[in-house]
């Protein structure tokens, strides 16, 4: 990994994008964007997020790495993106690798290609820029001259699909551990890489805290079922852990986050005012895996927001968590930013509100300098009996008694998300989907005294994910999905006056049954995804790009001899003593709890939250040495020196 | 209220911004420099800008224009440099002046026409032929794919004059805009693999504004059209002036801070 290989390629790119649509995507240069000396420091990270810019700009991961990563003295971080294929063509054309945003540099040359995968459909396009940076596929193929290939985000929790991709996997919270890695890594370049790359490998299994896939070796049964996952070598060990930050006021990331020039996803500086997330819908991998609960406190958040406000520019400040309304003090620090921001046109958002954790004077607080435009809640399951199913309470006489409050308030709209094809559900569980909304629509009309009153109602698939109760559950078949929607359909219309004011957003079945493979599947998926990127997949979360069929026929063609299929890892239920592909990757979470989870589940028995009732033993403090930080702190913010 | 109107560049890589993007960057820049902007009244108040004919994405620019409409009264020149020092590097702001002391007329009366320069990277053999048969029509229809569909404009009528001249070495970068990256070593000849000689040809030319705008690449259609010329990469385009035409040809300042130029002389084709 030579300095000169590292050289800025924009001169040669720059003919290419003015033949590309949205070429400012590629050109970096954003404000905060940073850019360091190559040869001043020794490691050297790529961070990519696996999609397209518009999508992987705002990420937050990657956003704080960067900054963690180029804070440091012996370190350099810069981003890369997934190119559209009118790039790509044009890159293979003239010979041009995967390249950084901000340096223009070949991925190839770095000493780290770190990727956060938020979502499993990612997978292919880590194909296309691996091959596209030329760098063997392969972790096997690869030599000292390539980066070691790092995946990290949610999808990590079970990286057993992309084992043969890439190097190394980490779980959890990412601010420490690349600074761990970072220094495992200028150690042995400063000892002059004594044993290449199996060396370095295996320092960094060593900590404990990073998962090199190639050290264990997995065996099956003659039924395709898992055997056992055992290391290969002596210095790793047998379970390898998630990262937990502590104390996330002492990591105020990203503290000046990027703005970019192109139209992105997200527009907004965000916050996250707490990580994890005790609720335990049982669906939920997120709160699953990020326990315990830790919450920034209300002096660090509003110290993040005006700086963060100051650097960027930024009108909206979005407070992000998996339920926002749950942090401990959110009314004093709702009415406490929006007085302090009274006089600017900054608005507030709260993205992830709970229904009973919702109340109206919150609403007013955040829409003070904003607009009255939409509510969202996620009852994400349509009759009672599931949503005790899926442990997320939420009483049909709450929701209502809600909307017809913020509607009374001046709201016009409601967006309710749902599932469909989560365990035990039936058409009628489905169907009272169409109920729930007509009341909406008649709690909003009664209100208000208009008609003029709206709601959407948006569906997902459910697919089944590692480390939750539901990680044994069938997943629904395509057909079952589509045909639930179809009758949903006709129930939500069945009443013109009412149906009219509704609107029905879902995707179909197939898309989930593919991220369903991706996410439960073992290291025999890897064939999968490697055929269907062959074929052309890329984009896979696009439905544009998606195709179903490419991805059934590459199933077929990697399957051909072996004793499972996709039914096999999809809609097929686990038994309590299944090897499971993650077994071996420690989540904190207890299996023995999962498992008695999922039973309660199938009896509709609810769990309680463990921020309000005494500990039910899930198992993650315990094994690793965290608890449960919450407030209230009883601090205030103070107004703050007049801004015009 | 007071009225200010700003004369901005894009130069470097930000030429691949669109209007849009820069746009969105120009207002977060006013919040963060905290200019004291009037906002529209309505339900969703938005500050008070207008812009007049953008540069496309792609082409460099010395002379974009829009104007603000400001709460209270500032000096144009300290409004001028607490923008430009937050906007990213590449988007500079080069130039303000109150609405009162320009000449009068809105921002769009004052812009008749365009002075674009035309870079391109490679000996652009058959480029003097194709500038001469193209100023001999009077009339070359070209067509454009615009989200409205396919629009037929004349490339040709809307010119005012061009002059182009053609540098015998590759590696000097004489007319080059101030803030773009110099291209590597060897990149001019680069992608040619006909060998066909070395030089390095600049186009110069001032187009008359009319509707639908004539843009560069309007131009290029229309010299393929007349003769054929396609070069191996889309020359890299500059926007060096906009504003009011004078008799000789030359593009004035619309802001009038600055008298007429005319370094070029119009003498068509050499």
């Amino acid at each position: 990994m030579s300095a000169n290989t590292a050289d800025s390629l924009f001169d040669r790119l720059e003919p290419l994008l003015m033949q590309v649509s949205k070429p400012i995507q590629y050109v970096g240069g954003e404000l905060n964007a940073r850019t360091k000396d190559w040869d001043s420091v020794s490691v050297h990270w790529a961070l990519m997020y696996p999609d397209a810019y518009e999508v992987g700009l705002p990420n937050q991961g990657i956003q704080i790495l960067y900054e963690v990563l180029n804070e440091r003295p012996d370190a350099l971080a810069e981003r890369t993106y997934s190119v559209w294929p009118d790039l790509e063509q044009l890159l293979r054309l003239n010979g041009l690798p995967q390249f950084t945003v901000d340096g223009h540099r070949p991925v190839g040359a770095f000493d780290v290609l770190g990727i956060s995968f938020s979502t499993e459909l990612g997978y292919t396009n880590m194909l296309a820029a691996l091959d596209l940076a030329q760098i063997p596929l392969h972790a096997a193929d690869r030599d000292d001259s390539h980066p070691i290939v790092l995946a990290g985000g949610h999808a990590a929790f079970n990286p057993e699909p992309i084992a043969d991709f890439i190097d190394a996997a980490v779980l959890g919270d990412g601010e420490q551990v690349v600074g761990a890695i970072t220094g495992v890594i200028a150690a042995f370049k400063a000892e002059g890489s004594p044993g290449g790359r199996d060396e370095l490998l295996t320092r960094l299994a060593e900590t404990g805290g990073v998962y090199i896939p190639r050290f264990y070796d997995v065996s099956y049964r003659p039924d395709g079922q898992l055997a056992e996952v055992t290391p290969n070598r002596t210095r790793v060990p047998a379970r390898v852990s998630k990262h937990t930050v502590m104390d996330l006021d002492e990591w105020p990331y990203p503290k000046t986050p990027l703005v970019p020039l192109a139209e992105t996803v997200h527009e907004r500086m965000s916050v996250e005012i707490f990580r994890g997330c005790t609720r335990g819908c049982r669906f939920c991998q997120a709160g699953m895996i990020t326990r315990p609960v830790r919450e920034r406190s209300i002096e660090g958040i509003g110290a993040m927001v005006e700086a963060g406000l100051a650097a960027t520019g930024f009108e909206e400040v979005g407070l992000l968590s998996l339920s926002s309304a749950d942090h401990s003090e959110i009314a004093p620090l709702s009415k406490q930013l929006a007085d302090r921001y009274e006089e600017s046109r900054v608005s507030l958002s709260l993205p992830s509100t709970r229904v009973d954790a919702f109340n109206i004077d919150l609403a007013n607080e955040f829409s003070r300098n904003g607009r009255r435009s939409g509510l969202t809640f996620a009852p994400e399951g349509g009759s009672e009996r599931l949503r005790r199913v899926i442990n997320k309470m939420v009483s049909h006489d709450d929701l209502i008694n809600t909307v017809s409050a913020a509607y009374s308030q001046g709201w016009r709209q409601v967006k309710l998300y749902f599932m469909c094809g989560l365990p035990t559900e039936t058409d009628e569980d489905v169907l009272e989907i169409a109920t729930m909304a007509q009341d909406v629509i008649r709690a909003g009309r009664k209100a208000t005294g208009s008609r003029d009153i709206k709601a959407t109602v948006s569906i997902g698939g459910f697919v089944p994910k590692p480390h939750t109760p539901f990680q044994w559950a069938a997943q629904a078949a395509p057909e079952v999905i589509d045909n639930r929607l179809r009758k949903l359909r006709a129930a939500i219309n069945s009443d013109k006056s009412l149906g009219r004011n509704i609107g029905m957003r879902y995707h179909d079945g197939e898309p989930s049954l593919v991220e369903g493979l991706l996410s439960r599947g073992d290291r025999r998926v890897g064939a999968v995804i490697e055929q269907a990127w062959r074929d052309g997949a890329r984009f896979d979360g696009w439905s544009e790009h998606f195709s179903f069929a490419r991805w059934m026929s590459a199933a077929d063609v990697a399957f051909a001899g072996q004793p499972v299929d996709v039914p096999f890892f999809t809609t097929r239920e686990r038994d309590v003593d299944e090897v499971l592909p993650w077994d071996h990757l420690d989540s904190g979470l207890d299996k023995q709890w999962l498992w008695d989870d999922w039973q309660d589940a199938l009896t509709g028995y609810e769990q309680d939250d463990c921020r309000w009732t005494p500990c039910f033993d899930c198992g993650v403090c315990p094994t690793m040495g965290t608890d449960i930080q919450v407030g209230p702190t009883g601090k205030t913010l103070l107004p703050l020196a007049a801004r015009r | 209220m007071q009225r200010i109107r700003l004369r901005y560049a894009k130069r470097g890589r930000m030429r691949f911004s669109s209007h849009r993007d820069f746009a969105r960057a120009f207002e977060r820049s006013l919040r963060r420099a905290e200019i004291p902007m009037a906002y529209s009244a309505g339900f969703h108040p938005h500050p008070k800008i207008s812009y007049v004919g953008a540069a496309p994405t792609g082409v460099g620019s010395e002379a974009e224009y829009l104007e603000i409409a400001l709460a209270e009264r500032q000096d144009p020149e300290q409004v001028r440099a607490a923008i430009d020092a937050v906007l990213p590097a590449g988007l500079d702001i080069v130039a303000a002046r109150d609405v009162a002391q320009c000449p009068a007329g809105s921002l769009a009366d004052q812009i008749h026409g365009s002075r674009w320069q035309l870079e391109f990277g490679d000996a652009a053999d058959g480029l003097p032929a194709a500038v001469a048969a193209l100023l001999a029509e009077e009339t070359v229809l070209v067509d454009r794919l615009t989200k409205d569909g396919k629009r037929s404009l004349d490339a040709r009528a809307a010119i005012v004059w061009v002059s182009l001249s053609i540098s015998s070495s590759p590696a000097s970068n004489a007319g080059e805009p101030s803030g773009t990256e110099a291209p590597a070593p060897g990149q001019a000849a680069r992608g040619l693999g006909d060998g066909s000689g070395p030089g390095r040809a600049i186009l110069d030319m001032v187009v008359r504004q009319v509707t639908p705008t004539v843009r560069p690449d309007d131009v290029l259609t229309a010299l393929q059209s007349v003769a054929g010329f396609a070069p191996s990469q889309p020359p890299r385009a500059t926007r060096l002036a906009q504003g009011p035409i004078d008799e000789a040809g030359a593009v004035g300042d619309p802001l009038g801070i600055t008298q007429f130029v005319n370094n070029q002389t119009p003498v068509g084709t050499r």
